[in-house]
């Protein structure tokens, strides 16, 4: 797959919502067919941890696996459709300008920031708990049992052909975007990554900001 | 190479049960912590998908992404080790003649099947249908009173999907071999659900999937020297972290401490 930037025609003044989401915070929203969904990240090379779900029959969730598999693929980009766990598209990405997106690198949460770093960083706060407190605040009964292998928006997971992966700088930069249009109504889930041990944000997590556009 | 059948590496005293698994055939099972797994590719060309859990509490289960992050590695292979979402080792790789077991391209469902295969049904095959990985993990898994939620990102034995330069994904034939095997120790009590199916990047282009051998056997847990645990300072925390779960779950049961 070749990298496919893209820019977007649609103007900040036209959206329908617009909110900064800083670091270390979770997020949920409802998106409906046809909708568009940026993700800025406003100042470069943040991790912006990602799920969606389908608010009418929450078993219906993004599937990384099938996702890659089926577009040949393991980044995201211009052209990559998101697929769920019953195969169906839930979103495309309709513009991009950073280029890659991660699919396979998972999100930190209390207990893997010890395995990866040291016992003693259990307390730091992480992508898992924003994910737990967006779901229960959400109300709709999900669980740590509804979190799946998440996109990493704006984060750079390479994997050589010998099979080793690494965390490596980013390839986004300020004012880098995403876009995805809603193919079903989809719940999207975000935690602004927090991790503090990872050179990949140069140990310095900042806030995103979200826009919306109605569908034509 | 040693045959995986040899009497001198798999004393019968040892062997706790055996078991062939029919092409299309899923599988469970509660694995006690320190027994040992093994996983005969017989044919060669098999497609073993798994996915691993925590006994007492399955919302505890196998994580890609953690598996991944915590040894720099895109498959498993010998002294790797599988991570669940809480930081702890399910089981390792104790043992491995095959070399990559694939960990990021998934399972068929019944909708591929289909596209490659045709429907395969049972009112005309009887028990030679085609059952793919996806309901078969849903039908094992409702056995144990799980479902559709529980089913993640899954490790597929015997099978290499190559990643190229810009991410592109490729079949790779010949990845295993005849009698290839892989032994599993379980690092905690766990319920691991197993599917012989055909995976749907194997160009393959009738629906054989080969039979399976699974040999369980007796084993100890691992000790300070384990290769596993010594193969990088990340699996000496997961190996830590899990030795306390085990501790405050015998505490739990009245045992000791």
């Amino acid at each position: 797959m070749k990298s496919s930037l893209r820019e977007s025609s649609l103007s900040p003044k036209d959206a329908c919502f617009d909110e900064m989401v800083p670091s270390g915070r979770g997020f949920t929203h409802e998106l409906s067919p046809g909708q568009i969904l940026r993700i800025v990240d406003l100042e470069g090379n943040q991790a912006v941890d990602t799920l969606f779900y389908n608010p009418r029959d929450l078993d219906e969730r993004y599937s990384a696996t099938d996702t890659i598999r089926t577009q040949g693929n393991i980044y995201l980009t211009t052209g990559s459709r998101l697929l769920s766990s019953e195969g169906r598209t839930m979103l495309s990405i309709v513009a991009d300008t950073c280029g890659r997106h991660d699919t396979i690198g998972g999100a930190c949460s209390a207990e893997s920031n010890q395995v990866r770093y040291a016992l003693d960083k259990k307390y730091m706060h992480n992508c898992r708990d924003s994910f737990l407190l967006a779901l229960a605040r959400y109300g709709r009964g999900m669980s740590k049992r509804d979190l799946s292998s998440n996109i990493n928006f704006f984060m750079n997971v390479p994997v050589t052909p010998a099979g080793a992966l690494s965390f490596e700088d980013g390839v986004s930069g300020p004012g880098r975007y995403v876009e995805l249009r809603a193919e079903m109504d989809t719940l999207v889930l975000i935690s602004n990554c927090p991790q503090l041990n990872n050179p990949c944000n140069a140990y310095n997590p900042t806030p995103i900001r979200l826009l919306v556009w109605n569908g034509n | 190479m040693i045959s995986p059948t040899s009497p001198t590496l798999l004393p019968e005293q040892l062997v706790l049960h055996r078991e062939t698994l029919r092409g299309g055939q899923a599988w469970s099972r509660r694995l006690a912590r320190g027994q040992v797994l093994r996983i005969v590719d017989l044919a060669g060309t098999a497609c073993v998908s798994a996915l691993f859990y925590n006994l007492r509490e399955p919302i505890e289960r196998y994580n890609m992404a953690d598996t991944l992050k915590a040894q720099f590695t895109a498959f498993l292979t010998t002294g790797r080790v599988l991570y669940s979402d809480m930081g702890r080792v399910l089981c390792s790789l104790i043992g491995d003649t095959c070399g990559w077991h694939d960990t990021i391209s998934g399972c068929g469902n019944a909708e591929s099947s289909r596209a490659k295969f045709g429907e395969g049904p049972y009112q005309k095959l009887r028990n030679d249908f085609h059952r793919n990985a996806r309901d078969n993990f849903t039908v094992e898994l409702g056995k144990h009173g799980l479902g559709k939620r529980d089913v993640v990102a899954n490790v597929n034995f015997f099978v290499r999907v190559a990643v190229d330069d810009v991410g592109n994904l490729a079949w790779h034939a010949g990845n295993s071999k005849p009698g290839a095997w892989v032994d599993l120790r379980f690092e905690m009590d766990t319920l691991a659900v197993l599917t012989n199916t055909p995976h749907p990047l194997d160009p393959a282009a009738s629906y054989a999937p080969p039979p399976i051998d699974l040999i369980l056997r007796k084993g100890e847990p691992p000790g300070p020297e384990d290769p596993c645990r010594r193969s990088r300072s990340e699996n000496e925390r997961g190996f830590a972290l899990t030795e306390a779960y085990v501790r405050e779950t015998q505490a739990l049961a009245g045992g000791r401490p």
